[in-house]
């Protein structure tokens, strides 16, 4: 492999990876919280990408972005309202089948009102001229992905770490019964949690569909899939880990069919692959705390 | 009052009634239904079969599968390698040419389906041997990555499986009468594994793992062949599932199939073996009669020539179908969680007791209302 070729697959990785992160986060959140896992968030991803898709249609680029983060943020609130909120004191595994059923039904819907046809994403001209630097081709969008990344996951992390809502937050993923003993208003800081996962993810769409300029109702199975592979790989509950386990298993991907093209047809195997041996040796991931069953 | 030995056979021979009627009423139904409404028979009992291996893992043991639809992958492959023809191979592996001991493989259909289940259930047994140890919902993730590395495999092993394309031309050996004696079959084996011992310590084990490893049950062991006996029958579901077909591609197995038989287990109620045949008779049909709201309505109504509805056509929605199903899913869930039946099974001692139960029950409801 030429040098080039390197770095560019290194860009590629970082892309990819920052992407898996930032959808990452959103499943992490969830479970941290909650305990369950959110698999309609694999769809917010996906509404995010058609939402910017039709309101750039009437507005600039930067307020149909914004926008369409805001949509999809109500949208994760209002999932976790109708469909999560009536079950949070049955077993955990009914909140997981309810998911399951937001999943299909926000597919199905996207297909019945968008149709299957798939359309190509909103790509602003500055961000598609590759650069060339050294006989190295780069698309800007390249270097911005994980620019944007960065600063959300920083942001993030500031509210989580340094604000009222965020010390809640951190609260109730510890315990939530003595977080309501202690007058937080449970509801509203889920409502939070669920709103910014889902604006994360919705970012992530936005920007993988300029990568691969394509929308469909189903483009969010897949990466869902493997982002919430990222956040068990990097510990599910931690954001940290979320972004090690995105980064890590974007690596894998793009470096495996790198150095190996013959693997190409396996890649979507890749990431299940790197589950099952992280759960064996390290079940609870990378950064992840040790729980302890209590009886 | 009748004696323990007599209310036995009583029951046994009604169990004999019941399959006689429920053979005549096929055999009735070969001759007065359309190809459709027989087709839908046909997936009414294969699904049936596959709703009760999943309640077998999940419902009665308590292990939350996510990997059926690659289960059945295992089986409708190895059982169609089995009963396609030496020809007919030669013709469907044009690409590349088919693994060398299977061009001459051929069986007969019924050690194809075994041969199917058999392996489904080695499948399920390498899976079993590292994930057992992981509970709850990290086991539902790791079957449904093994499920999309299974179905990822049958995209690439061309010369196993023909890639992409996959198999056509299955002889459609699975008619009515093979599908529902596989569905007695598997019925009598999963029930007679849960009245048996086996089932009981199974059973424990889903109800408190911790507990029932303080009384000296070797979980992990337990577990794993509950997961291979589901795995089993999953495997005879897909084997006669792609024989009913005659078509099967790795697309076809993806987690949609997994999870429209969960929402059969579901609906029918978990951990009921009467809840699963009665979900998948009622998912499967109702499945189908929601197509129409894919076709265009032409409604033409009036009501005693007072007032008239019509005539106009509701155009069709395609595609809405799998939305009202969504929502159907999440309702049962959120309002009826326990499923039609709940954990509650058939037994013939409550079906002749129903006199004397309605009887007492209305004694109770209005006897007390008089004065």
């Amino acid at each position: 492999m030429t040098v080039e070729l390197f770095i560019q697959n290194v860009f590629n990785a970082l892309t990819v990876g920052s992407l898996y992160a930032l959808i990452a986060i959103g499943y992490t959140m969830v479970y941290g919280i909650l305990r369950f896992i959110n698999f309609a968030h694999g769809d917010i991803f996906m509404a995010g990408a058609y939402l910017i898709f039709f309101i750039a249609f009437h507005l600039s680029w930067p307020i149909a972005a914004i926008l369409a983060i805001a949509g999809s943020s109500l949208l994760g609130i209002l999932v976790d309202q109708t469909a999560y909120r009536p079950l949070r004191d049955a077993p955990r595994i009914s909140a997981l089948i309810s998911a399951i059923g937001v999943s299909f039904f926000l597919e199905n819907l996207a297909l019945v009102v968008f149709t299957g046809l798939p359309r190509p994403a909103v790509q602003p001209k500055w961000m598609v001229d590759p650069i060339v630097v050294g006989g190295v081709h780069i698309l800007p969008l390249t270097f911005l992905v994980p620019v944007v990344t960065a600063v959300l996951v920083l942001g993030l992390l500031w509210i989580v770490h340094r604000t009222r809502p965020g010390l809640a937050m951190r609260a109730i993923s510890r315990d939530i019964e003595t977080t309501r003993l202690m007058g937080v208003s449970i509801d509203r800081i889920i409502a939070l949690t669920f709103g910014l996962g889902s604006a994360l993810a919705a970012a992530a769409g936005i920007m993988w569909a300029m990568r691969y300029p394509q929308i469909h109702p189903f483009m969010g199975v897949i990466p869902g899939f493997k982002a919430f592979i990222a956040a068990v790989v990097g510990g599910i509950g931690s954001i940290q880990g979320a972004v090690m386990g995105g980064l890590l298993l974007g690596t894998v991907e793009v470096m495996a069919v790198a150095f190996n093209p013959t693997l190409s047809g396996y890649r979507d195997a890749f990431a299940f692959v790197l589950l099952i041996v992280i759960l064996l040796f390290l079940p609870t991931g990378l950064v992840g705390e040790k729980i302890k069953d209590k009886i | 009052m009748m004696t323990g030995s007599g209310r036995t056979l009583r029951n046994q021979l009604s169990t004999l009634v019941a399959i006689i009627l429920l053979a005549l009423f096929l055999k009735w139904a070969l001759t007065n239904f359309n190809g459709y409404q027989i087709q839908l028979l046909n997936l009414v009992a294969i699904n049936a079969i596959l709703a009760l291996s999943l309640n077998f893992i999940y419902g009665f043991s308590g292990m939350f599968s996510l990997g059926h639809a690659g289960f059945m992958a295992v089986g409708a492959y190895v059982s169609a390698l089995c009963v396609l023809t030496p020809e007919q191979k030669e013709i469907i592996w044009f690409l590349e040419p088919i693994f060398g001991p299977f061009a001459n493989l051929h069986t007969s259909f019924f050690v194809s389906v075994l041969l199917g289940g058999l392996a489904a259930a080695l499948m399920s047994f390498l899976i079993a041997l590292p994930i057992m140890r992981l509970g709850g919902d990290y086991l539902g993730i790791a079957t449904l990555g093994f499920s999309e590395i299974i179905r990822v495999l049958m995209t690439n092993l061309v010369p196993f499986t023909n890639g992409a394309i996959g198999l056509r031309g299955i002889p459609p050996y699975a008619n009515i009468w093979v599908n529902y004696a596989w569905l007695i079959g598997t019925l009598y084996v999963i029930r007679s594994i849960l009245k048996s011992n086996f089932g009981n310590v199974l059973k424990s084990i889903r109800d408190d793992e911790i507990a029932a490893r303080t009384m000296g049950i070797d979980t992990t062991s337990h577990r794993t062949i509950a997961f291979c006996l589901g795995g089993f029958f999953a495997g005879v579901g897909g084997a006669l599932l792609g024989s009913l077909i005659t078509t099967i591609e790795p697309k076809m197995f993806n987690f949609q199939l997994t999870f429209n038989i969960l929402l059969i287990v579901i609906a029918g109620g978990l951990g009921s073996v009467t809840g699963s045949v009665v979900g998948s008779a009622v998912i499967t049909l109702m499945l189908e009669w929601l197509r129409i709201v894919e076709y265009p309505l032409t409604v033409n109504f009036s009501f005693l020539g007072l007032f008239q509805v019509g005539p106009t056509t509701i155009p069709g929605i395609p595609g809405m179908r799998m939305v009202i199903f969504a929502l159907a899913l999440m309702f049962i869930i959120i309002f009826r969680r326990q499923g039609l039946i709940g954990a509650r099974e058939f037994s013939w001692d409550a079906f002749y007791g129903l006199p004397s139960t309605l009887k007492r029950f209305y004694q109770r409801r209005f006897g007390r209302a008089r004065p």
